[in-house]
């Protein structure tokens, strides 16, 4: 599969992960959230720049429970209330969308 | 490698053929399947057979595509399922992902996603509710259905990624939902209880439902180290295998004494005899706490490990005593990284009768649930941290007292074993 933007392709996978991970940028995220009908807002950003942070320090993913540890951390909420808050932001799971937007590969795990 | 038939006629089964072809070819829905043939042989019920018999009547096209790939599978030793991502809308988890690698050869299969519902308590159902949902499931899925599979979900096996958020919602609407899967809380397991056992010592199918529906996020939204699993069994034959199991093992137990009928007892002894109770009760009870007095049984209670198997043999003589609750057993496992682990006895007893013995269990699990969590390493259970960090540290952490109750070895091998 492909993506087309602004006249340049982009390769993603069969499940619409970009494959080459330096094509992102936040335009292409955009687009990549509008395959996932997402409207991106501040609080998504907030989430997408977080993923792309953790992935440039340790070349992975962060788990989801890191993830919403953190969220629960900056929005001083409780750990189940912070899970709301991600799926309310990625209705079909952090790990499935805010990772594609966030140009993150494919998580792997039996999720 | 080519999708080749090891034996037949090599001309009836070309590997590119389509679905068209091959109906006109044998005037057959399936295409021929030599290999699992085989597995219908010997006198075991063969799943295969299930498969054909569907398919046949069915006519599904992806029910033949999953045995044309199980046959090319057994042909060259080799799986071609691999994993992905499926949910619906506001899951993290409940549909197990099935693509195929070899969707060119085999397109029919291509996609093969299970579907795990989450059993009631005590796995009862109304044949109204079953049939709604076989209904929906052949609307929409391939109509497999595994009852119940190894996590204790009704799994459907075999829908397709386009159709899974209508069948979800369908479902949903007819009271389903979907259960447990990855590093979340599982979906709850309970033996039947109260409803049809006189064994059971505490209401396994309330406290599963008010266990799993106060963790219902947990169970859609994995964001555990690793699977939680409760599981809860009304007494110490643990019929729901919690002990080694469950990270949970909730057992119904007693304080007080064995109930003894004493009329009961000398209708049994006039059925079966005196031997009988000699040879396969008295001298079976493991820790020897049985005996006979002036013609009368005697149980010394304070021995009594609730092997369960007096009261197992006589079951009219015998009952469980009268002041009834729970037992609380954590860190068990089945086999992954490090061998099966039992459950480490926490809570001899805890009373189960009113919603504050509920909401205590709760508050109890609240406090493990949330130490593992955060202590816990990536994909590590229960169990293991638990005897990483020393059963001192667990227990202080999770603010339970030390008895000398809490067994971490039984004094006896576990599995004793009788013909009833």
């Amino acid at each position: 599969m492909s993506l087309e933007m602004n006249g340049s392709t982009y390769e993603t996978d069969e499940n619409g992960y970009l494959i080459n991970l330096s094509d992102w940028s936040d335009d292409l995220a955009i687009k990549l959230a509008e395959y996932e009908n997402i409207n991106m807002s501040d609080k998504h950003w907030e989430i997408v720049n977080f993923l792309r942070e953790y992935y440039e320090d340790y070349q992975i993913a962060p788990a989801v429970k890191v993830l919403t540890k953190e969220i629960a951390k900056k929005n001083n909420i409780h750990r189940k209330e912070a899970s709301t808050y991600l799926y309310d932001l990625f209705p079909k799971g952090p790990a499935l969308q805010a990772c594609k937007i966030a140009g993150l590969p494919k998580p792997t795990g039996c999720v | 490698m080519d999708f080749e038939y090891t034996d037949g006629n090599p001309d009836d089964h070309k590997s590119d053929k389509n679905e068209s072809e091959s109906v006109e070819e044998n005037g057959k829905f399936l295409n021929p399947t030599p290999m699992l043939d085989e597995l219908e042989e010997g006198p075991w019920p063969s799943f295969i057979s299930g498969l054909k018999e569907l398919a046949e009547r069915t006519e599904k096209p992806m029910l033949r595509g999953v045995m044309d790939q199980l046959e090319y599978s057994y042909q060259t030793k080799m799986g071609y399922w691999k994993g992905g991502l499926v949910t619906v809308h506001g899951y993290g988890a409940g549909i197990i992902t099935r693509y195929s690698m070899v969707k060119d050869k085999i397109p029919e299969a291509s996609e093969f996603h299970t579907f795990r519902v989450q059993s009631s308590a005590g796995m009862v159902y109304s044949t109204k509710d079953l049939r709604k949902l076989c209904d929906i499931w052949e609307e929409h899925g391939s109509g497999l259905i595994a009852l119940h599979g190894q996590t204790g979900d009704i799994m459907l096996q075999g829908i397709e990624e386009k159709e899974t958020q209508e069948c979800f919602d369908k479902m949903n609407e007819a009271g389903w939902d979907l259960g447990g899967a990855g590093a979340g809380l599982r979906t709850g397991i309970s033996c039947v209880g109260p409803a049809r056992c006189e064994m059971s010592c505490f209401d396994t199918l309330e406290l599963h439902d008010r266990v799993l529906k106060n963790y219902v996020s947990d169970v859609h939204r994995p964001e555990f180290n690793y699977k939680f699993k409760f599981k809860f069994s009304g007494c110490s034959n643990d019929c729901s295998n919690a002990i080694f199991r469950s990270d949970a093992a909730v057992i119904g137990t007693w304080r007080d004494s064995i109930q003894i009928d004493k009329k009961e007892v000398k209708a049994w002894i006039d059925a079966k005899g005196m031997d009988n109770l000699v040879n396969n009760v008295i001298t079976r009870c493991p820790t020897n706490a049985i005996t006979l007095k002036d013609g009368e049984l005697e149980i010394d209670n304070k021995n009594c490990v609730r092997c369960m198997h007096c009261l197992n043999v006589m079951p009219k003589a015998l009952s469980p005593g009268k002041d009834r609750g729970i037992s609380l057993l954590l860190g068990g496992k089945n086999v992954l990284k490090v061998g099966t682990m039992g459950g480490t006895m926490i809570v001899p007893f805890m009373k189960m009768e009113t919603d504050e013995d509920i909401e205590e269990f709760i508050e109890l699990m609240d406090n493990v649930i949330e130490w593992w969590d955060d202590n816990g390493f990536d994909h590590e259970r229960l169990g293991e941290t638990m005897e990483r960090v020393g059963l001192k540290t667990f227990l202080d952490e999770i603010g339970v007292e030390p008895s000398v109750d809490m067994v971490e070895h039984p004094r006896q091998n576990p599995y004793f074993r009788a013909k009833y």
